[in-house]
């Protein structure tokens, strides 16, 4: 599974606040939190987003609440996948429950507006502007088999229970 | 085989000797979700072929975030989480009951050595009554409500010492802004945190709750306060740490000389002693949440105020943590002197922490709150400032409309 895309790149710490406020997260229509998405942190990120584009953080993404909207907002906005140095632990499992890939790239230089490709399965990101290659750290295998599966709905639909 | 305590209660529950790094697939002795996250929880149960949840009796949903509904869409998912439990015949706790994770320990839906999953971040402050309990998020929730089970990494954990007693008028909110500054808003992510020491030795089960609260802050998966000296209202097992277990850090801290502390805008981790905010120009103050809303709370808030008036131009509301607490500080007076000195009390719940209703700022406006989280945006402005303080420094500082240090009062 290779997903190409442009960067928007942003700092550490973004938290799930900045992500999706706390005001728009009791709804169950994923293209209202879409509306807002990032609407904190950066206004124009929406105008600037074009779908299949990657997200790009430092330390610790998706910190504070466990609001699954957060990537949910994310996904619906047209994010393909979002890379980050690390994630704040309920941020990841989220976005690997519901679907939204996400990679753990301890290292990279990634600017924003440079187009990247990113190999989910090898857990590799290719900066084509810098011709570059950074590596994922391996996720754990049931989160594979969840991925896989294109998240956890679907995972359990299949196995009916945890198989691993 | 030395044990820590996340290691000792994943042990026991899995029925084999596990350590940190290693995988497991956990039974799961209690589950909650919130208005914020039961109805994608449902709707992810639902999607996942779910008919009946594992075991009704281990699951409570609440309605607390946006309670009651401010409006007509968030009124339909209330309904919608109604129709489930009445459905399920699981556990449902009505507008006004209170938050989430107060009722959980009020109601003894989480106990000592209990696993315990909860759709609400705050999940950790279990860790006060020896709980292994997490945050997780709605689909994470709809598969424990499937399988009765949830996939766990064993986390390592970091130990936190502190020496010494605090001072009157120094509050365990105090020490754990203090903690959250030191270790930092990533300090502890994917790790369990146990607090230790004798500055925990004679907290209230409500103090050592003020505590756990912010793991959320450091990023940590779970965390316990030693129980030495803990008291619950029924007999239990307390679990604590074998001698030589393995801590992949420890740090202490001489905490009998701290001071007040602040988390100014706009993270938790911008904690600094009071005196570098003393005089701060603020325009409303709030006291109440899973951090610090509980009767002890109110009455420090109390203590400071009664007799007195609030500074005019400043609002001051109050959100108890439950109806129980808010029943409790009617009787002893608590909500009598909070209400007369210019105090609104409003319904238990999380208020306006979240940002949705009952008490939004306005633009430019500062607010000083007894939450645990002042991130842009958070209490539904981002052009609104936060800053976190304990609830009788929240008083004091209402009381002259700045931040005032409550022991100067």
């Amino acid at each position: 599974m290779i997903l190409q895309g442009r960067a928007h790149v942003y700092g550490d710490n973004i938290d799930t606040d900045r992500i999706i406020p706390g005001k728009y997260t009791k709804t169950l229509d994923t293209q209202s939190l879409a509306a807002h998405v990032l609407e904190d942190l950066d206004p124009d990120f929406r105008l600037r987003l074009q779908a299949g584009d990657i997200l790009v953080a430092g330390d610790n993404f998706g910190c504070g609440s466990s609001r699954e909207q957060a990537p949910l907002a994310l996904k619906a906005a047209g994010v393909s996948v979002v890379v980050a140095r690390y994630f704040a632990r309920i941020f990841f499992r989220n976005a690997i429950n519901i679907g939204l890939p996400v990679l753990e790239v301890p290292d990279h230089n990634i600017q924003s507006g440079d187009a990247l490709e990113v190999n989910l399965l090898q857990g590799t990101v290719y900066n084509v502007n810098k011709k570059t290659t950074f590596y994922a750290t391996r996720m754990p295998e049931v989160m594979i088999a969840i991925v896989q599966a294109g998240g956890l709905v679907n995972y359990l639909k299949t196995h009916g229970n945890y198989d691993v | 085989m030395s044990l820590t305590v996340v290691e000792k209660i994943l042990s026991q529950k899995t029925g084999k000797i596990v350590r940190a790094g290693e995988l497991v697939i956990t039974p799961v002795d209690g589950v909650m979700a919130t208005d914020t996250t039961a109805p994608f929880a449902i709707q992810a149960f639902r999607a996942m072929g779910g008919q009946r949840v594992w075991e009704a009796t281990k699951c409570a949903l609440v309605i607390d975030h946006a309670a009651p509904a401010p409006n007509e869409r968030i009124a339909n998912l209330h309904q919608m989480m109604r129709d489930f439990a009445a459905e399920q015949g699981c556990h449902f706790y009505e507008i006004g009951e209170g938050i989430c994770h107060q009722v959980m320990v009020e109601k003894r839906h989480v106990q000592p050595g209990f696993v315990f999953m909860g759709a609400d971040s705050h999940t950790p402050t279990y860790g006060a009554l020896n709980a292994l309990a997490c945050g997780v998020g709605s689909t994470d929730l709809a598969a424990v409500l499937l399988t009765g089970k949830i996939w766990l990494k064993v986390p390592s954990t970091i130990r936190i010492i502190c020496h010494g007693q605090l001072q009157p008028g120094v509050h365990p909110k105090d020490l754990i802004l203090f903690l959250t500054g030191k270790i930092s808003i990533s300090g502890a992510t994917y790790q369990s945190v146990e607090f230790t020491g004798e500055a925990f030795a004679n907290m209230s089960l409500a103090g050592r709750m003020s505590v756990a609260n912010m793991l959320a802050e450091m990023g940590a998966k779970t965390g316990f306060v030693h129980p030495a000296g803990l008291s619950l209202d029924y007999d239990f097992e307390p679990i604590i740490a074998d001698d030589n277990a393995q801590y992949e850090q420890t740090y202490e801290f001489d905490v009998s000389d701290l001071q007040p502390q602040i988390a100014a805008p706009e993270s938790p981790d911008n904690v600094e002693n009071i005196t570098h905010h003393i005089g701060k120009k603020i325009h409303y103050a709030f006291i109440g949440t899973c951090g610090n809303g509980r009767l002890e709370d109110l009455q420090a808030a109390a203590a400071i105020i009664r007799g007195k008036k609030i500074k005019p131009g400043v609002r001051l509301v109050i959100a108890p943590a439950s109806r129980s607490v808010l029943l409790d500080a009617m009787l002893d007076g608590t909500a009598y002197a909070l209400v007369e000195a210019g105090a609104t009390i409003i319904n238990p719940g999380c208020g306006p922490c979240v940002g949705t209703h009952e008490g939004v700022p306005a633009d430019g406006e500062v607010v000083i709150s007894a939450a645990n989280r002042n991130f842009r945006g958070r209490m539904g402005n981002p052009r609104a400032q936060i800053y976190l303080a304990a609830p009788a420094t929240v008083a004091a500082s209402a009381l002259y409309g700045e931040i005032t240090n409550p022991r100067d009062v």
